[in-house]
């Protein structure tokens, strides 16, 4: 027949290819999720370093398991072997996808060689959220900062990973970074590599 | 020109959870606020019951000689209101605005307990825009 188009049937479920999925959340949907997540934590801890350090591990099963699908997905596959591979598919790759656009900015630390930041005018998971005055230096970024672990963590670049603000003068808003620490292994792999 | 003199925010329960003075004459200390609110809670449900007509929502404008009172209560019972000066126009628009900006950064803040008082940051800068926005919009008309 002209003009007809015959839809290939799969016989078993796994050839089928694996779709891409719905490319966008609702914001308001995981702002409230995302909040709930806070508050749960919240009664589960004392103080808030331990609701910090809970955040980051929530981000970082997060970050391992982004890493395997964007490595199968975006990348056909490759595994980054040097430093700033890895950073700019953080900044550029997995921002994209989780967040809808790639990071502001990577800089790399003035005073120590093994310092990275990535820094980001206001993280969304931190749009609606406003810190009381009594916590201090609290920084929801903290599930950020365990995602970008997870992700250099299983990449095989050990580092720790925090959310700091940086309060920029002329606006209302601090800017939000996220410091990124890679072990010694790492740095020495490195200068091997040349 | 038209202004807006006072913002309140009550909760389901007639307590003021949120307060904001605009104008510069008739300040109230803390107390009164208080009372104003819990007294406008009252007169609302009242009203609701006084009217003659089924499906009453409660009063929606209070025209006086020296100011209007628009209010707005949302479906959970959260009323906003405010006090402004006769014949301000759009300000059913400014309270659904505000009613926006309350399920967007007071109810999405992990920190902000329930029928409780207002304290979040990202709630003021962006409600101060909004009032700015209106007072500006209203000039150029």
């Amino acid at each position: 027949m002209i003009g007809a188009s015959k839809i290939k049937q799969y016989s078993n479920v796994l050839e089928k290819p694996l779709s891409k999925g719905k490319q966008e959340v609702s914001l308001s949907a995981f702002a409230f999720l995302f909040s709930e997540l806070v508050q749960y934590n919240q009664t589960q801890v004392d103080n808030i370093a331990e609701l910090e350090r809970r955040l980051e591990d929530a981000g970082y099963a997060v970050g391992a398991r982004c890493l395997e699908l964007l490595c199968h997905r975006e990348k056909g596959n490759r595994r980054e072997t040097r430093l700033l591979g890895i950073l700019s598919f953080v900044h550029s790759t997995v921002w994209k996808v989780l967040f809808g656009k790639v990071a502001d900015s990577l800089e790399k630390g003035t005073e120590h060689e093994d310092e990275y930041m990535i820094s980001e005018k206001e993280l969304l998971v931190n749009r609606f959220i406003s810190i009381p005055k009594d916590m201090g230096t609290f920084n929801c970024g903290a599930f950020v900062a365990g995602i970008v672990r997870g992700v250099l963590d299983s990449a095989g670049f050990p580092a720790v990973v925090t959310a700091h603000f940086v309060p920029m003068e002329g606006q209302q808003r601090p800017r939000t970074t996220i410091l990124i620490k890679f072990a010694e292994e790492v740095l020495r792999r490195e200068a091997r590599l040349g | 020109m038209a202004a807006i003199y006072s913002l309140y925010i009550i909760n389901k329960s007639g307590g003021l959870i949120f307060y904001k003075d605009y104008g510069s004459a008739g300040r109230m200390d803390t107390n009164d606020t208080l009372r104003v609110a819990s007294l406008w809670h009252s007169m609302h449900a009242i009203s609701q019951q006084l009217s003659p007509v089924l499906g009453c929502a409660g009063i929606e404008l209070l025209e006086a000689d020296n100011f209007d009172l628009h209010c707005f209560q949302s479906l959970t019972g959260t009323k906003f209101f405010v006090v402004c000066e006769p014949g301000t126009l759009h300000m059913e628009n400014l309270l659904k605005y505000i009613y926006e900006l309350y399920t967007d950064y007071v109810l999405k803040n992990p920190f902000y307990e329930m029928e409780m008082p207002i304290r979040c940051e990202l709630f003021d800068i962006n409600l101060s825009q909004a009032i700015q926005k209106d007072r500006v919009a209203l000039l150029g008309r």
